[in-house]
């Protein structure tokens, strides 16, 4: 046996996981999880921007973006409980939560974010809704009755205490679609036997990369509705979009980049076990598509928009391509984290594989039904909720937010 | 030297005593499955870890248990690993409790293997090292029962806990199954179990342990590789180790679970 057969050989043999390690828990439920809470914290800050931050620009999008994180919010539950062992006993998060652990804070931040957008969203629309009213009848004529709250007062008095509360809201929500995602990435960032998730910049990496999803997803769904509906794109509005879109994502690229950047120099032991993690199964889907191909790309693609004075439709068309990449970034981002996290086990020496089924419980196919339940539930939200201010306008109808 | 015949007469009074004591159990066990589990009667049994029997109370008091895996002596039988499945029917391809197979070469290489958790033992050497190989050993693995469990920590509704005699137990009424106890546990020793659907793991055989009677695994060790005792109990053999000048280790240190699970022997290879 020559000598580099021998190392060869012995490289090979060298590895082993434990025998609990060779199965991944935490499925692709778990990827979409993340993603979900993510783009409704991202929308939610893109919203805001125009509501706390006056950012005039965004206006035509500032009540879309509030529905849209509300279609996403509905949903973000659910790869939990497909994921969950008994669905049945998720609510004793919450009944008899476990003081010390960072899952058991989830129900009570998301209810109570939920609660906010939800009363934004009606106190932003209570004008809309109310005249609604008047026009409709039966069934809907009810609904508008429940969600004006039972108030009827658009007397300057009412609609200026509206605008105080909704500012209110809009105040306190931004730190509490912070403090969700953030704290999502606690759940990973607090998990000291996994080198990979173990850092405290986990949470700050999940904040900036659900900004960037949040604007991604509202850019390209924006242009998408108008384009499908025949309504013509407030150009201004997509361009300072993706002015932000571009500014956020410098920040998660560069963070993430950070991140691995001080993992690499400190090189503790676990570097050796990330390393082998980085360059060995995660190679493809971290450093050629999540780095190389969706980040790298929409990132110089972004600069360009920003920066050059380009035609209405090029901003348009490219600026929905760079969205859509940056959608499939964190798609692989919160992939790689999650799945990669687990493929390395925890005897340091090995890593196991993962290839979801598309019909299993937790595989591909109920994948692709949870992320097209947001998109259902926004068309009847849209149904509710008018989600364009022209739209109103043309009605001839006030305007609050 | 003893006769063929003397030897016969031997084997077959052995014989007819083996055959009486399989027929005494065959009827106590019989017993055992009319008579109510509660009025089990241990008197029989004689009491494995002094003074279990005075427990009356829910939990254990003024009693710390502490597990001691001595490396120098498993020969990596299985046995342990057997007894273990048959106490809990574990489904295949989970372990409560596994064994390694450690191979160091002259390149100072290490090979580590364990096929199916160690179960069937290890009746063959490994032939695929590309070198001379220079030392080997078995590492029994099991719950740490660590003082600052992590998993613990981070279970939301409290499902996996900590008795008040330090046990790390789960509770399988009120576990969701979201297994973030398996990601938090540095020594994947937790899983779920296809069957219950619930978080699962070792308990160092906790009913056991409650009727005075050593965990499973201990109970079958030929070479006494795995040890079970009271700390408070000085003249317990776990005692002794953990306080005679031994080498006594534990896993993974530095994530600060403080393991109540010491390794004797243990080598800076095991991970």
């Amino acid at each position: 046996m020559s000598p580099e057969h021998g190392a060869a050989v012995a490289e090979a043999l060298t590895r082993y996981i434990f025998p609990n390690d060779l199965h991944v828990h935490w499925s692709l439920m778990i990827v979409l999880y993340p993603y979900i809470t993510g783009i409704v914290a991202g929308a939610f800050i893109v919203s805001s921007l125009y509501h706390v931050f006056h950012i005039r620009a965004l206006k035509p999008i500032s009540r879309y973006s509030l529905i849209f994180a509300l279609a996403f919010l509905a949903c973000a539950t659910m790869p939990l409980l497909n994921h969950l062992g008994h669905p049945e006993r998720a609510l004793n998060m919450m009944l008899t939560p476990s003081p010390t652990s960072a899952m058991a804070g989830f129900g009570y931040i998301y209810s109570a974010y939920g609660i906010v957008l939800l009363m934004e969203i009606l106190f932003i629309y209570r004008p809309t809704l109310v005249a609604l009213k008047e026009k409709a009848g039966g069934f809907m004529r009810g609904l508008y009755t429940i969600l004006t709250m039972g108030s009827d007062n658009l007397s300057p008095r009412a609609l200026a205490l509206d605008r105080k509360v909704i500012a209110f809201l809009a105040g306190i929500g931004i730190p509490m679609a912070c403090t969700l995602h953030g704290y999502v990435g606690f759940i990973f960032g607090g998990v000291k036997a996994n080198p990979l998730w173990a850092t405290p910049l986990m949470p700050v990496i999940f904040l900036l990369s659900a900004c960037v999803s949040g604007i991604a997803g509202i850019i390209l769904s924006y242009v998408l509705i108008r384009k499908f509906t025949g309504k013509p794109v407030d150009m201004e509005c997509i361009r300072t979009c993706i002015k932000f879109l571009w500014g956020f994502f410098i920040l998660d690229f560069v963070f993430e980049m950070l991140e691995l950047f001080s993992h690499a120099y400190m090189a503790t032991h676990h570097w050796h076990t990330l390393r082998e993690l980085l360059w060995g199964p995660l190679f493809g889907s971290y450093w050629i598509a999540q780095v190389g191909i969706f980040s790298v790309i929409p990132f110089f693609m972004l600069g360009w928009l920003s920066l050059v004075r380009l035609r209405d439709t090029t901003v348009r068309f490219w600026g929905s391509v760079a969205s859509f990449m940056i959608l499939v970034q964190v798609l692989l981002m919160r992939w790689n984290v999650v799945i990669g996290g687990q493929l390395m086990s925890k005897s340091e020496r090995g890593a196991t594989y993962y290839h979801p089924g598309w019909f299993e419980k937790e595989g591909i196919i109920p994948s692709i039904i949870i992320m097209i339940m947001p998109l259902i539930i926004l068309y009847i939200l849209s149904r509710i909720f008018p989600l364009w201010q022209t739209d109103e306008a043309a009605a001839g109808e006030e305007t609050l937010g | 030297m003893m006769d063929m015949d003397a030897l016969q007469q031997e084997i077959n009074r052995d014989r007819r005593a083996f055959i009486k004591k399989v027929l005494r159990g065959t009827i106590a066990g019989s017993l055992l499955l009319v008579i109510p589990a509660g009025a089990m009667d241990l008197a029989g049994v004689p009491e494995q870890i002094p003074g279990m029997r005075d427990e009356t109370g829910p939990f254990i008091t003024g009693k710390k248990f502490a597990f001691v895996v001595d490396i120098t002596r498993c020969i990596g039988c299985g046995s342990c690993c057997v007894a273990d499945r048959n106490e809990y029917q574990v489904p295949e391809g989970n372990y409560r409790t596994w064994v390694e197979r450690y191979i160091i070469d002259d390149h100072d290489n290490v090979y580590v293997d364990s096929p199916n958790g160690g179960l069937d033992g290890y009746q063959e050497p490994r032939t695929d090292i590309p070198y001379p190989v220079r030392d080997t050993f078995f590492v029994p693995k099991l719950c740490n029962m660590c003082e600052k469990p992590s998993c613990v920590q981070v279970c939301p509704v409290g499902a996996t806990f900590q008795t008040e005699d330090g046990f790390v137990l789960i509770d399988q009424k009120r576990c969701v199954a979201c297994g973030y106890c398996v990601q938090a546990c540095p020594y994947s020793v937790r899983f779920i179990n296809p069957k219950t659907k619930t978080a699962d793991k070792c308990t160092w055989c906790y009913h056991r342990v409650r009727k005075g009677l050593l965990p499973a695994c201990v109970n079958v060790c030929p070479v006494q590789a795995r040890k079970f005792g009271d700390l408070n109990d000085h003249e317990s053999e776990v005692y002794k180790i953990l306080h005679l000048p031994h080498v006594v280790s534990v896993l993974k240190p530095d994530m600060g679970n403080k393991p109540s699970l010491h390794y004797v022997g243990l080598r800076r290879e095991v991970v």
